[in-house]
């Protein structure tokens, strides 16, 4: 055999390997991010799918429950009642208003049982100066509030 | 001063539009006047964009927040160190820190270069000039970090408002590493586009020769030389202070820094096969054409917040410009190599399977490989809401499936490639130059097995870690043990003196030797535990070897931020051997809590100690301690791996004399299959 056609033959079983390997690990983790919405509308075998969906957290929805915490997240009028029981400390930023991103599985009564809680906080850039209305200065070629107003 | 830095933004740009034209123009008309004056825009662009920086600095020592950038960013409180830092910290600045050290790129290649290769250099001028342009376009017209903030009054006139105090820079970026890790990272995303220039240069201008080729690998060096600080960094920094106790979990951003990474460890190896035996010119080009889309896709992926992230802080349309300059770079590159694909014929076919030849093109195989996975990975949630309209993302488990028999394939290709010799290897060398370091590898990986480890990876990691080292170690003997012969010195200021005879050859083996570290830090990983437990002062939670007892709880305070503060005692088989104070921080002006991981670190293992927060049934404060081995080795081999880099970077010390012939029968004899240890003496590389 020539060394072109051993080298060839090497690379395909190299490949076809990894895709093997990729292929089983893409099954074991794939995850599937859905919002709010969307749940009521999904097949039912997508419903034991592993998800991740994000909102806001309600507030005065935060409740702690031994081995566990309540809360309810809600998008655009919809709400889903969630229950977190992971093991770390859910983060600081999780509080009442804070966009927050779950993932695990739903359970049978429509509710979401996360094991991983991600917060991002909803109100980090809240400064601005009084009654700034935002426009750009003369020589300036952006928008210049609309940075600082972020929210 | 806003005005000051915003138009000389604005001229650095119609500098670097002059450069792009004008050397156009000068190549086509073949006018040198013209040329040298685009150059010399090329070269202006660098001191504008310097002075911009300067204005924006200015304003961030000034705490001046009637600029929108600053007062985001900064306030009064906030230490100097990181007022100075703050520059890169969001969107607008980090996009002017990225033309600022495009710059200083461009401006050194042109100036180094600036009366070598005169075919070269004005096609070079004009593709830096082109990048140029698109990111001070960015910093011009989309993303300006010299924005004021304005109000209007009640008869809508506009003046400055100016706010007392500024929002304060995120608190995960105070931490001493985050001032060097996204200089270091950006130098190594923006350094790529030297060597595309080259590339892309020679290929336009059918320039003859190889010499593009050395200058192409040079500064491709620097750029993955400053990518591995870079991600070196970034890695010790999530493990410093994210405090989920690793260092790399796959998360986009991390992903987008290693695909460069990846690919530029590609081409820095098979650059070798188009040296050496003319081979794969055209794999070359593309390496080179795909690193540099790559870092512009990482920086995409880390601007733009099109895939979430922890770090993508940034959301904004910024990805349509970039997405469209990338369409761009790929097609004037797919146009450029089908007009001059003549140009890149192959000299050389493959001769043998088991040859130096042979182990590149293996390793190009699977680096490509896992590059191919990583990205695909990375974009799937993206490729996946176009395709099926529904997002999906993977998780860890896929990137490590892929990833780690790669990772244990190249190990073995460190150790077997570099003795290879080229075209083809005789039995008789293999086993000369193998046998040796497989017994030892065997022999270390047999006395694992014995005392208890059962962990595959990790054992056929140690093997091969053991044989590449032992590997390295013996080509430095054979070549040292002669030059003490001759020389009569002693072995070590020999080896010294075999190292700066061929820089390149040598510093690449310290290279592969800090990867052995790197591997043998990451294989620690598949021994980690951690315990969690609520904690009041008297409880005590045992890991592995240690004991940690709770001792206290108190607060500490400054300006900047306040502190919850666990003060913990470890104790070794009954002793007190340390104290550890994990914190709790809350930022004042960001209003941002933060946790400060205490670690305590030694050789063996890290005793990684995180205070989690009350638990809210209790209000017990939660310690979290993890115990991780090997994680220095880590660190320690992406210094060698760095002082490796710049040895190879180094030029030759020429050998002061003519060599005697050696008699040494151990490495001459087997003609071409002792090549690989035995000419390493006398200066047989001419390069650069």
């Amino acid at each position: 055999m020539k060394a072109r056609t051993k080298f060839l033959v090497g690379s395909g079983i190299i490949v076809a390997t990894l895709c093997l390997l990729a292929y089983v690990g893409f099954t074991q983790s794939k995850t599937y991010y859905h919002t709010i919405s969307e749940l009521p509308t999904l097949q039912a075998a997508a419903l034991h799918q592993r998800m991740r969906v994000s909102g806001n957290v309600r507030a005065g929805s935060i409740s702690h429950r031994d081995g566990g915490v309540d809360f309810v997240l809600e998008e655009q009028n919809k709400t889903l009642p969630v229950r977190y029981v992971g093991r770390d400390p859910l983060p600081d930023t999780f509080k009442d208003g804070a966009q927050a991103l779950v993932e695990g599985n739903l359970t049978g009564d429509g509710s979401f049982q996360a094991e991983q809680v991600q917060a991002k906080c909803a109100s980090k850039y809240q400064a601005s100066p009084t009654g700034a209305a935002g426009a750009a200065q003369p020589g300036q070629t952006m928008n210049a509030a609309g940075t600082a107003n972020k929210s | 001063m806003d005005i000051f830095g915003s138009f000389a933004l604005l001229l650095a740009l119609l500098a670097a539009v002059y450069a792009f034209i004008g050397g156009i123009a000068g190549i086509v008309t073949r006018r040198a006047s013209l040329t040298k004056s685009a150059r010399n825009a090329g070269m202006a662009v660098f001191g504008l964009v310097t002075l911009a920086v300067a204005s924006l600095e200015y304003f961030f020592f000034t705490d001046n927040f009637s600029m929108a950038y600053v007062a985001e960013h900064s306030n009064h409180a906030l230490p100097l160190f990181y007022k100075f830092a703050a520059l890169w910290s969001g969107q607008e600045g980090s996009l002017l820190f990225w033309s600022w050290l495009l710059s200083i790129y461009a401006f050194s290649a042109l100036f180094l270069n600036r009366k070598k290769s005169p075919e070269l250099m004005p096609f070079v001028g004009v593709i830096l000039a082109g990048v140029q342009t698109f990111f001070l376009i960015l910093n011009n017209f989309v993303a300006t970090p010299f924005a004021v903030l304005a109000s209007a009054n009640s008869s809508g006139v506009f003046h400055l408002a100016r706010l007392s105090e500024g929002n304060g820079l995120n608190p995960l970026l105070q931490y001493p590493e985050m001032v060097i890790h996204p200089p270091m990272l950006y130098l190594g995303y923006t350094g790529f586009t030297i060597p595309f220039a080259f590339g892309l240069a020679a290929l336009l201008g059918r320039y003859p020769g190889e010499k593009w080729i050395h200058i192409t690998r040079r500064w491709t060096m620097v750029a993955w030389c400053f990518q591995s600080i870079g991600i070196m960094l970034g890695a010790h920094w999530a493990y410093a202070v994210l405090g989920w106790g690793g260092y790399w979990s796959w998360d986009p951003v991390e992903n987008a820094s290693l695909l460069p990474w990846i690919t530029g460890t590609a081409f820095l190896h098979s650059v070798m096969m188009q040296e050496k035996r003319g081979m794969m010119k055209v794999w070359n080009i593309w390496l080179v054409f795909v690193t540099f889309m790559l870092s512009i896709l990482g920086t995409l992926l880390t601007r733009s917040g099109v895939i979430s992230s922890v770090h993508a802080f940034a959301q904004s349309g910024i990805g349509t410009w970039f997405v469209s300059f990338l369409g761009i770079i790929l097609a004037v590159c797919f146009w450029a190599w089908w007009q001059n694909r003549d140009y890149l014929r192959s000299d050389n076919q493959l001769d043998s399977l088991v040859s130096r030849e042979s182990s590149f093109l293996f390793n190009n195989l699977v680096l490509l490989a896992a590059c191919f996975a990583v990205l695909w990975g990375t974009l799937f949630p993206v490729l996946s809401e176009w395709f099926t309209r529904s997002k999906i993302s993977v998780g860890p488990p896929f990137f490590n499936k892929v990833n780690v028999p790669i990772a244990l394939f190249l190990l073995l290709l460190t150790g077997v490639g570099p003795l290879l010799a080229w075209r083809k290897t005789s039995f008789d060398a293999l086993r000369r130059n193998f046998a040796w370091p497989l017994a030892g590898g065997v022999i270390s990986g047999a006395i694992a097995f014995a005392s208890g480890f059962r962990e595959v990876y990790a054992l056929i990691c140690l093997i091969l870690s053991v044989f590449v080292a032992l590997t390295i170690f013996a080509e430095f003997f054979r070549g040292a043990r002669v030059i003490a012969a001759r020389d009569h010195t002693n072995i070590l200021s020999a080896v010294g003196d075999l190292t700066m005879r061929n820089t390149r050859r040598y510093g690449g083996y310290v290279v592969h030797f800090g990867m052995v570290l790197v591997f043998i830090g990451i294989a620690g990983s598949a021994f980690n535990k951690d315990v969690q437990m609520d904690m009041a002062p008297g409880q005590s939670l045992a890991i592995g070897p240690y004991t940690i007892l709770c001792q206290n709880f108190d607060q500490v305070a400054n300006d900047n931020y306040q502190s919850e503060r666990a003060t913990l005692e470890v104790f070794r088989n009954g002793h007190s051997e340390m104290m550890l104070y994990p914190q709790r921080r809350f930022y004042l002006s960001s209003q941002v809590t933060e946790t400060m991981v205490a670690v305590q670190s030694s050789a063996l293992r890290d005793l990684y100690v995180v205070y989690a927060g009350r638990n809210p049934d209790t209000q017990k404060p939660v310690i979290h301690a993890y115990l991780n081995p090997l994680v220095k080795w880590i660190w320690f081999g992406g210094i060698v791996v760095v002082l490796g880099t710049i040895l190879a970077m180094l030029p030759n010390r020429r050998a002061a004399l003519v060599l005697k012939p050696v008699r040494d029968p151990a490495w001459v004899g087997g003609g071409a299959a002792a090549a690989p240890s035995g000419v390493a003496i006398p200066r047989v590389e001419s390069h650069d």
